[in-house]
């Protein structure tokens, strides 16, 4: 049996927690009142005590396994040190939001655990049970989790991001056991730079798609985004033609973003595109084609193209906005 | 090079799905091959030859868990030129992320390939967990959701970048591995095998389609039909699917005729701007 503890990954810089893991610490605390135990939370990496602090004002307690051959976040390093910490708290549940280390290093841990996972939560019913979506989110499907410990990655639009706690917790050093990477070894990050917010967390977001037709085009675009202090994004058509980098597609496969204002640009509307971005606030939709599926999820659609359009839209907002 | 690639059947994501009474009714759908998976076949017959339309070295090997007509899709799959199929009798009610990997785990045992290459994530559960789980099971590293691959001529290993949420990751792996493709795996010099291709290889921008000679080809090719019971997995599920239910739908909105129209809506009705 396990006991009442829920434990949450939190990802970290080597000074701060990242803010892509405030919704999964949300996530834990609802949890937390089913499991009627702690939140605890584990980081792991390289020098990180400062960030193991900056943690701790989230939660009850933080397992801090600092070691020098955890920097990189490899699930097959990852993994193990998360069934340890589960094992060390005799955890009921592990949960973590789902970006793409969460994605990569929970169902690792899960299969070494032979644990029951539950991916990209949007509700906890129960201490076993949760909400996901499921065919691109065209269902939304409940399922019970059936082994002792729970695993459950959180789709990080559906929770609100946490604020700390009342009081800090304390911070706990956890033991790495033996390390082992199995071969594998992180090469390089290739980060695509942007002074913009990310995309997942900005308030409002721009999206381009084929219709936009080259890359120069989509200087239109981020000059509405800018103006508006979004991020860029984009159709998976866009990223694979090579206008813009393949980080910023929306979408099933790409990110799942839900801002107060979405625009969708350019885009037809397939259902993996309508996945990503579905739970936005506001549609807008620019299309020239009247029939275009995109129109169905818009609040406002505005049939026309998007070189009639945008010029005008950005002077439009900037007098709004100059009137206050 | 033997490359064994999971495959799953999934329904048309392009028709509507119906969702009522608690259930997604299926009855009238049309099956194919999983696109990840696509993805991935395709990426495991380029890492065996050496180039576009050029001769091949290895076996490409296509498994699927899945009710009798699932015979069609590997089919397809031989078609497009994998050398051959199992097919594991298992009902999609009855299986898991876990059990699916479970099953593939002892397959794995059994076949000993060098590489486990398989779609990041099946579309219609949307999971995306078989590959990880069954890579813990085996004890193998693992590399996800993949951009590209570069095979060493020594077969012993691979560079391989990643879609990340901030950017592109490369990293060095050995073999053998569980590796798990993104969409871009497809890309014109995303994958080569430095031991057959010469680096100016190129594919075609997307997955082959099977031709005439294939389907010719792969009415001789072998298609197992095998059952999890006779590889001794035993066990059931760890996670079960309790109901479904349709997403609220969103409020129809309205066409807007103007950009000052849409400003002004957008400024003194949704008050976004
Ligand atoms: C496994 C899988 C996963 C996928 N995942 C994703 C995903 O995560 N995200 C994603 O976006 N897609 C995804 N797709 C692809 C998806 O199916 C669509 O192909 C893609 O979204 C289409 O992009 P698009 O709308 O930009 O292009 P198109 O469908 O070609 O639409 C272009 C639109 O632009 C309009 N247009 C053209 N010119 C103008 C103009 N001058 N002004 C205004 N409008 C104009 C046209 O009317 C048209 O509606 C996935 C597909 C598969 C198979
Ligand atoms: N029933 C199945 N048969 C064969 N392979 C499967 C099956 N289910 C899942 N897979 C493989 O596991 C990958 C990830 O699936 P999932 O974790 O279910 O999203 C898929 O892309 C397939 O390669």
């Amino acid at each position: 049996m396990s006991g009442t503890a829920t434990l949450v990954l939190l990802e970290t810089t080597t000074s701060n927690l990242r803010s892509a893991s405030l919704p999964a610490i949300s996530a834990a605390r609802k949890l937390a009142q089913v499991n009627g135990g702690p939140v605890v939370g584990v980081v792991i990496g390289s020098g990180i005590a400062a960030a193991a602090q900056d943690a701790a004002r989230y939660v009850d307690k933080v397992l801090c396994c600092d070691n020098a051959a955890l920097a990189a976040a490899l699930a097959e390093t990852w993994a193990p040190v998360l069934v340890a910490a589960i094992k060390k708290i005799d955890a009921a549940a592990l949960v973590a939001s789902a970006t793409s280390a969460g994605k990569d290093i929970l169902p690792r841990t899960a299969g070494l655990m032979g644990a029951g996972m539950a991916s990209e939560i949007v509700a906890v019913i129960g201490a076993k049970a949760f909400r996901r979506p499921t065919y691109a989110g065209n269902a939304l499907t409940d399922v019970e989790v059936l082994t002792p410990v729970v695993v459950a990655t959180v789709r990080q639009t559906e929770f609100p991001p946490a604020a700390p706690a009342a009081s800090a917790g304390t911070v706990e050093a956890l033991p790495p056991g033996p390390i082992d990477a199995l071969g594998s070894e992180f090469v390089a990050l290739h980060a695509s730079k942007s002074a913009r917010p990310d995309l997942t967390e900005a308030k409002v977001v721009v999206s381009g798609g084929r219709g936009l037709k080259d890359a120069q085009n989509f200087k239109v675009l981020e000059e509405l985004t800018d103006l508006l202090g979004g991020a860029l994004g984009a159709s998976r058509a866009a990223c694979d033609a090579g206008m813009v980098p393949n980080d910023l597609q929306v979408g099933q496969t790409g990110k799942v973003v839900a801002p107060e204002l979405y625009f969708a640009v350019g885009i037809s509307g397939a259902i993996q595109h309508l996945a990503g971005m579905k739970s936005s606030k506001v549609i807008v939709a620019i299309n020239k084609d009247p029939e275009a599926p995109i129109f169905q999820v818009a609040d406002y659609g505005l049939c026309a193209t998007w070189e009639s359009t945008v010029p005008p839209l950005i002077a439009q907002i900037k007098t709004v906005k100059a009137a206050g | 090079m033997k490359i064994l690639v999971p495959c799953k059947r999934v329904p048309n994501p392009d028709l509507k799905l119906k969702v009522a009474n608690g259930s997604v009714d299926l009855a009238g759908t049309t099956w194919q091959v999983n696109p990840f998976d696509e993805y991935a076949v395709e990426a495991a017959l380029r890492l065996t030859e050496k180039g576009k339309g050029g001769e091949r070295v290895g076996e490409v090997v296509v498994v699927s868990i899945g009710p009798k007509d699932t015979s069609a899709q590997l089919k397809q799959l031989l078609a497009m030129g994998a050398n051959r199929a199992i097919l594991i009798a298992g009902d999609d009610g009855a299986l898991d992320a876990d059990r699916v990997a479970r099953i593939l785990g002892t397959l794995v045992v059994a076949e000993k390939p060098d590489l486990v290459l398989m779609g990041k994530q099946a579309v219609d559960g949307d999971d995306n967990q078989v590959g990880q789980i069954l890579a813990a099971s085996l004890g193998w590293p693992q590399a996800t959701f993949l951009a590209s691959i570069l095979l060493a001529a020594d077969g012993k290993s691979a560079t391989v970048t990643r879609e990340v949420d901030a950017g592109v990751e490369e990293r060095r792996v050995h073999l053998p591995a569980v590796m798990t493709v993104d969409l871009r795996i497809v890309g014109k010099k995303a994958v080569r095998n430095e031991a057959l291709a010469p680096a100016t290889a190129e594919w075609e921008d997307t997955q082959r389609l099977a031709s005439l000679k294939g389907i010719m080809a792969a009415k001789k090719k072998e298609l197992r039909e095998i059952t999890a019971e006779s590889l001794g997995v035993a066990g059931g599920i760890l996670v079960k699917t309790l109901r479904h239910e349709a997403p609220p739908a969103r409020k129809a909105g309205v066409k807007v005729a103007s950009v000052e129209e849409l400003v002004a809506k957008l400024h003194n009705e949704a008050k976004v701007i």
